[in-house]
């Protein structure tokens, strides 16, 4: 019997079809009521579990009350187990939250995650990497790694990892800030990793049947060795969030760099940690500089996403040729087409047209910018 | 239709037929040894009292081998659309050809005045695959494709080299669907590598060639027809950009089946070509036995060719070998190749003639076209590039629909063929494809039997709705089920040493 947590954020892309393009604060929920807003999340959520209904002798679904999951598993069939305590009507964060480490402590082999971005974050909050999450899309922004394309993709998944042994993976769980996106501007940082499994039907081949984690972890140490190599004495290297450009700050011995900020590196040393723009700015004044990128998230986004430190004008001071790519051929089997959203229009088209990225040991491709 | 075949299962209490360390016993004679010399000039410590050699009959080690052949599938028994390996039928004659003592009994230490048959033998079969490539002049010494690839590498960093650039010229660009030894072959020899995509029709994408052509570019390795089976339709193009930066155009030939007699990799403007001889020229693929993957390059490269080169004296009437060579990339392996291949690719050629090769090339992509036209349209496959021209000599399917509606994929389509007695197709290659099922008939296979390819294919998409258990479970009609590929290959006992350790 395999032990299937599900926890369904009920108010997730209540905002969406309303056009706030988001659910989080208790002022947007009230609007989105206001202009007539039904919650979409309740809806997808039902339809994961009922694509597993066939195996459901063999799963002990594991849910909060009511709205939180026990009405969704009931409605697609199931008899779930359902524990903790909710007032319904009225759930919050912190419902979420509860119920991620109420799921960890019993020992569930994967929480199915109904919402979008924001209860991404909620359950990374509470519970980190403990234990496989997967995200079954239903919010409004659903720009983390750890959603599967659609709740029927999520079921397939889910039986597979379940059953079969999928890898696992960290995938990068995203903060956009809804008060800018909701004035036209996209600022999304990186705002942690879940643990979540990998379908390798995405990436195929037999050497990921074992362990994608493991075998990106070698992929990326490759394009570190690369990089470390090759790089020179008194450039200020820039070394933008992710676990792709971490590898780098790794081989060259650096414990302390910063997962989900910027570092700067001169002569093989960490000469400053999570700075700002400002502080990158004042770092390479008159001095020639390199950035070292990795794609963030699934859209594939070099800039503008998770790394907003790395400004136009830092940008433009360190010069398109001096952008060093860094991403495994996983994530380009991912995102084939790179993108950019730097804020500045004049700037995303300099960048667009083909670039090259380091996707090994000596090993590089050219990659189209949109 | 999937219960005429079963494969044979030699097992005893549950185990399968044991290893020949493990047969026979204590006096059990299949011939007998000449008594050691008295003397030997052999240090002592090299000299061992027990050999711990198994000891069987000549019946036993006849009937160990036999069965191990029972339990295994091969192009003798039926069809093997096995992608981009070209598992052609093996002919017969030219295995006997290559039996005949003058094959068989010659040491490459001989004088060349007592294997002059051979040396000429060489010598014309160079001279064949120089007029089919259109190339100058071809090396027949390494001895698999990715060692003929590794060839072309050196001879490569040999030219630019010649050219004071060796320094300058430090990439090697290679399409994301080329075979994928070529990356590394380009690596071994030093080069960094570059990898340009395919476009949205499944060829090189120009635009991105044009974005990673530099003055650093020292060649671009191409297989035309590509992995997807598709003619590189720019390859003009193509070669005139990489050419314009100085950089040389390297022809993966591994596969010339689609090609034959109808374009040449000289023609193309390449510089160097590479062939398979167990590929397009009928020898048996040796599953890491003796292969050949000769060399063909222009008049401008040929001075860096490894030594040594057949040549012959017309003053004399005699065949030579030539090491005065002081431009060649040197020795690539001992000797002059794997002789017992080349005379069987010889007899190939001679007994095909130049009409009989173009021939064989037309069959060959008429029974791909055939496979594709007829599977096209099944509800579970689709073709993920050019579904409109015609391909040459394989078909490139992907599997995803199936994979969406049903969760069956391409590997479960492909172990389940095996229960219909066919051999797999290749999956999940080229990278590019998603759940990809590489078919590539080849020119041996008669419509009867493609056909039955077709049906068993269709069947197996519709037993995935129906029977999915079924295909997770197969193939159960072989000697051996599924196996844990990745602990296989991480894990290898590959040694009765190993074995026996491993037991421990």
């Amino acid at each position: 019997m395999q032990k299937l947590g599900l926890i369904v954020n009920p108010i997730a892309g209540i905002g969406g079809r309303v056009g706030l393009k988001g659910s989080d604060g208790k002022e947007v929920i009230k609007k989105a009521m206001a202009l007539g807003a039904k919650p979409v999340s309740p809806q997808r959520a039902v339809e994961a579990p009922r694509e597993l209904v066939p195996l459901k002798e063999k799963i002990l679904l594991v849910t909060y009350p009511r709205e939180m999951g026990e009405d969704e598993a009931k409605k697609a069939g199931f008899a779930p187990k359902v524990i903790g305590e909710i007032t319904s009507g009225q759930t919050t964060a912190e419902d979420t939250k509860r119920a991620a480490r109420e799921m960890r402590d019993l020992g569930v082999d994967l929480i199915l995650l109904a919402g979008g971005d924001g209860t991404a974050r909620d359950v990374y909050d509470a519970i980190g990497v403990d234990i496989p999450v997967l995200g079954v899309p239903s919010g409004v922004k659903m720009h983390s790694a750890v959603f599967a394309i659609n709740p029927w993709a999520a079921a397939r998944i889910a039986m597979e990892f379940l059953w079969e042994e999928l890898p696992l993976k960290e995938t990068e769980v995203m903060d956009l800030d809804e008060e800018a996106y909701r004035r036209g501007r996209l600022s999304a940082k990186l705002y942690g990793y879940l643990l979540t499994p990998y379908e390798p039907s995405l990436i195929q081949g037999v050497k990921f049947a074992s362990s994608t984690t493991e075998v990106e972890r070698d992929e990326q140490a490759a394009i570190a060795k690369h990089v470390v190599e090759e790089m020179k004495p008194n450039i200020v290297y820039i070394l933008g969030p992710g676990t792709t450009t971490r590898a780098v700050a790794e081989e060259l011995g650096i414990r302390n760099s910063t997962l989900l900020g910027v570092d700067l590196l001169v002569d093989r040393k960490l000469v400053a940690g999570d700075v700002n723009e400002q502080q990158i700015l004042q770092a390479i004044e008159g001095k020639p500089a390199t950035i070292l990128v990795s794609p963030i998230g699934k859209q594939g986004f070099i800039f503008g996403r998770g790394n907003q430190q790395l400004s136009p004008e830092v940008i433009r001071r360190v010069g398109k040729d001096n952008i060093l790519v860094l991403a495994t051929p996983q994530k380009l089997a991912l995102t084939p087409v790179l993108k950019v959203d730097t804020g500045d229009a004049k700037l995303d088209d300099e960048l667009r047209g083909y670039i090259r990225a380091i996707t090994g040991y000596r090993q590089t491709r050219v990659v189209k910018v949109v | 239709m999937s219960d005429w075949y079963r494969q044979a299962r030699w097992d005893r209490e549950g185990r399968l037929e044991p290893l020949v360390f493990e047969l026979g016993g204590p006096g059990h004679i299949g011939y007998s040894l000449p008594k050691p010399p008295e003397h030997t000039n052999l240090p002592k410590h090299l000299l061992r009292t027990e050999l711990r050699l198994p000891e069987l009959s000549e019946v036993e080690v006849v009937r160990h081998y036999t069965r191990l052949s029972q339990m295994n599938y091969c192009v003798d028994l039926g069809t093997y659309p096995l992608g981009s390996c070209t598992m052609k039928y093996n002919p017969k004659l030219c295995e006997e050809l290559a039996s005949l003592e003058t094959a068989t009994c010659i040491h490459p230490y001989q004088a060349e005045g007592t294997v002059q048959g051979a040396l000429e033998l060489m010598y014309k079969l160079e001279r064949c695959l120089a007029e089919i490539a259109g190339v100058a002049r071809v090396c027949l010494h390494p001895s698999a494709g990715a060692h003929g690839e590794f060839v072309s590498m050196l001879i490569t960093r040999a030219y630019h080299e010649f050219n004071g650039e060796q320094d300058e010229r430090t990439q090697v660009i290679v399409p994301d669907s080329a075979h994928g030894t070529n990356p590394a072959s380009a690596a071994m020899a030093g080069y960094e590598v570059l990898i340009v995509p395919s476009d949205a029709r499944g060829r090189v994408d120009l635009r991105a060639l044009e974005a990673a052509v530099s003055e650093r570019t020292a060649a671009m390795m191409l297989t035309n027809p590509n992995t997807l089976g598709l003619f590189e339709d720019r390859v003009v193009d193509i070669v005139e950009l990489v050419h314009d930066v100085g950089g040389l155009l390297f022809y993966d030939g591994a596969n010339l089946n689609g090609i034959l007699g109808k374009s040449r990799a000289g023609d193309m403007g390449f510089d160097i070509v590479h062939f398979n001889l167990h590929k397009t020229f009928a020898t048996p693929h040796g599953g890491g036995g003796p292969g050949a993957g000769p060399v063909g390059v222009t008049q401008e490269l040929e001075k860096f060719l490894p030594v040594p080169v057949v040549e012959y004296d017309e003053k004399r009437g005699e065949y030579y070998l030539d090491y005065d060579r002081p431009n060649s990339v040197g020795k690539v392996r001992a000797f002059y190749g794997n002789f017992g291949v080349l005379v069987k690719a010889y007899a190939y050629i001679l007994m095909m003639g130049a009409r009989g090769l173009e021939e064989a090339a037309e069959a060959a992509v008429l029974n791909a076209n055939y496979v594709m036209r007829k599977l096209s349209g099944t509800r579970g496959y689709e073709l993920k590039f050019d579904a409109t021209g015609p391909c040459k000599h394989e078909v490139v399917f992907s599997a995803e629909p199936l994979k969406r509606e049903t969760g069956i994929g391409a590997r479960e389509v492909a172990k389940r063929l095996l229960d219909y007695g066919m051999h797999a197709p290749t999956y999940y290659f080229p990278p590019i494809v998603s759940e990809a099922l590489m078919i590539e008939p080849t020119e041996s296979e008669s419509r009867d039997e493609i056909d039955r390819l077709i049906n068993a294919l269709k069947a197996i998409a519709v037993e995935a709705s129906t029977d999915p258990e079924k295909l997770r479970a197969a193939p159960t009609v072989t000697a051996i089920g599924r196996l844990d590929e990745v602990k296989a290959s991480r894990e290898p006992i590959l040694s009765w040493r190993m074995y026996r350790k491993h037991r421990a």
